[in-house]
């Protein structure tokens, strides 16, 4: 299929769509409003579900109930609305419904700021609401790849009948880049006869189903987390994905960057390269599971002296990395925020006075 | 003879974990009569609330959904916004839905949205052990209101069935009691026309319902539901608040 030029915002919905998804409920946020505008148009002329509900926090059990149907559902939203998501989410969680949730993020704490931001990177993947929970969470660093990882974000949902997130920074939601969709998405089967209270004559049972995340003896409460922590476990054997940048030369430095700041981290590394200093990216994809063994292999090939962890926030993946190297190499974190982002050339020079 | 008095087939056969006296069961079982005479067991979906009804679903033969305290009407809203074919009710208490989900009942009810709410009003959290709810009376004692209800420190109880019905899209909006057989019986009444309403994907409708929570008051069931006439009633008057017409 030929490509066409789309905001990432707009071919966020269309993705989805594409995915088979008509289900979208949302309250607009700055800056991903454009997903909310744009399903509301096609939504209802694809014979969908469109629906603005008054609050980030309706808005997640509106996508518990619908998920608890067992009908494809998701929603968008930026970091203050995430938050609000996060109560919501933590329930969806525990009760295993498969839906995914887009994060534009904008810069914060509080109300922060509208421009693009990585901060939201604690909260996507160490939790945000209560209890021993996790979001698969994607990280695309294009237009082109945050509509596949909307389309494959469905299959990974209901392969694990978990919550997927996409975290996006808000160049993602802006940027206007060429992108080609795919056809169809490959999905497995759902087995929600098994497990969706959709009304017992619509699965042909005499048994009711029920959707909750309620386990009141310590004994099932136990059991529901290590079945939730054995998910969990499978996601980082069959689904972790990164990838990798000029690994294959004798590399100084590691960089591990994700989302739009990994593409300012190539550049950076290109412009060294032709200065003669080599250095190495790995880029998660997945940033829960996170690519802990691969960055470990990564930082300690021989020539590589450092780590360095950049991100558009004041350093939060540089934990998870950190973890990753268990101190076998230094790792720092560089970063700015609020919607700044460090250049190519800031890099370049971190980089040498680094060696 | 036949039977004349059986358990509704809605009605799971057990013992539910309510306290002696508690009316939450009778509402359970107007509900699940309903839904035996109108036939759509198998067509229906609950939300449970957060409250002593957080276990509902156990009671009930039919498909069921828990939510988060205060968040059944979002709920029952997504479910019923991908599969409209579905019958689709909240069962909620005072503390769920007049306090932490005032703003998800109140619009879902302005959007009209068609499903049925079930409102159990016994002027107390039951479940967490008695402490002050919205529709705790003026004076009433509970364990956080020790000196009685202070309006002019909390403000007045709300009344959900008339803040609804002040909403201008249609609804059904009605308050009932089951504190005496001849308002058990136009409970039941009520309850079955907000599902009729329902099926007719006519409006959004609630059902108010004066309960008692004996244990909270420091009652007897019987000074309870004398209680609830005696004080309850005057302050919560009963009737069809709003009909779709
Ligand atoms: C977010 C959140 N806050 C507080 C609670 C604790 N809690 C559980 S039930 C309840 C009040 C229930 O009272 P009501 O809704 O009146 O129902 P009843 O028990 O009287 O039937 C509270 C405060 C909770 N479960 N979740
Ligand atoms: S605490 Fe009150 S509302 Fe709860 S079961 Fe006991 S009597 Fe009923």
């Amino acid at each position: 299929m030929g490509k066409v030029l789309m905001k990432g915002n707009e071919a966020i919905g269309e993705a989805a769509i594409r995915a088979g998804c008509l289900n979208y409920f949302a309250y607009p946020i700055t800056p991903q409003s454009e997903i909310a505008e744009y399903l509301s148009r096609r939504l209802p002329e694809s014979g969908g579900v469109y629906l603005q509900g008054e609050s980030e926090v309706a808005v997640s059990y509106m996508i518990f109930g619908a998920a608890g149907c067992g009908e494809r559902v998701f929603t968008s939203s930026s970091s203050p609305g995430i938050s609000l998501m996060s109560e919501g989410l933590s329930y969806i969680a525990g009760a295993e419904l498969p839906c995914v949730f887009v994060n534009i993020m904008r810069g914060g704490p509080g109300l922060g700021g509208i421009l693009p931001s990585q901060a939201d990177y604690f909260q996507a993947t160490k939790g945000g609401g209560h209890g021993d929970y996790h979001l698969m969470v994607l990280a695309p660093d294009s237009v082109q790849e945050a509509v596949d990882m909307v389309m494959e974000s469905f299959r990974l949902a209901e392969k694990y009948r978990n919550p997927v997130m996409i975290i996006g920074d808000g160049l993602i939601g802006q940027m206007m880049e060429p992108v080609a969709f795919r056809d169809e998405l490959k999905s497995e089967p759902l087995n929600k006869d098994v497990w969706a209270s959709n009304g017992m004559s619509t699965r042909n049972s005499k048994t009711p189903n029920l959707v909750k995340s309620l386990f009141l003896s310590p004994e099932q409460l136990n059991a529901h987390n290590l079945k939730l922590k054995a998910k969990y476990e499978q996601m980082a054997r069959e689904d972790l994905r990164f990838e990798t940048y000029n690994m294959d030369a004798d590399y100084k430095a590691l960089i591990v960057s994700f989302g739009t700041m990994s593409r300012v981290c190539r550049t950076a590394i290109d412009d060294l390269k032709e200065e003669g200093i080599d250095v190495a990216m790995l880029r998660p994809q997945t940033v829960f599971p996170f690519p802990e063994k691969a960055i470990y292999d990564a930082a300690l090939k021989k020539e590589c002296k450092i780590v360095l962890s950049i991100e558009m926030n004041m350093g939060q993946m540089v934990e998870d990395v950190e973890r990753s190297v268990k101190g076998q190499r230094p790792v720092e974190w560089y970063g700015k925020c609020g919607g700044e982002i460090p250049t190519p050339e800031e890099i370049q020079e971190l980089v040498k006075s680094r060696l | 003879m036949g039977k004349v008095f059986k358990k509704p087939e809605a009605l799971s056969d057990v013992h539910t974990h309510y306290c002696p006296g508690c009316t939450h069961g009778i509402i359970h079982r107007l509900i699940a009569e309903v839904i035996d005479e109108l036939g759509i067991r198998e067509n229906t979906v609950g939300v449970a609330p957060v409250g002593c009804a957080v276990l509902i679903y156990d009671y009930f033969t039919l498909d069921f959904q828990e939510s988060a305290h205060g968040r059944a009407p979002a709920m029952a809203t997504g479910i019923k916004r991908v599969r409209p074919d579905l019958m689709v009710f909240t069962y909620q208490g005072d503390g769920d839905m007049a306090s932490i989900g005032i703003s998800e009942i109140i619009h879902a009810a302005n959007r009209g949205e068609k499903f049925t709410s079930i409102f159990v009003n016994n002027a107390v959290y039951g479940m967490t052990g008695g402490q002050m709810a919205p529709t705790t009376l003026p004076g009433q004692r509970t364990t956080t209101s020790p000196e009685g209800r202070n309006v002019d420190e909390v403000g007045m109880p709300i009344r959900m069935a008339e803040l609804l019905s002040s909403l201008a899209t249609p609804g059904y909006i009605a308050r009932h009691s089951v504190t005496s057989p001849k308002y058990i019986n136009r409970t039941k009444k009520a309850i079955k026309k907000a599902f009729q309403y329902q099926m007719e994907n006519r409006c959004f409708s609630l059902i108010e319902v004066i309960s008692t929570c004996p244990t909270n008051w420091g009652m007897t069931p019987v000074e309870a539901l004398k209680w609830a006439e005696d004080e309850m009633l005057q302050f919560y008057q009963l009737g069809e608040y709003k009909t779709p017409e």
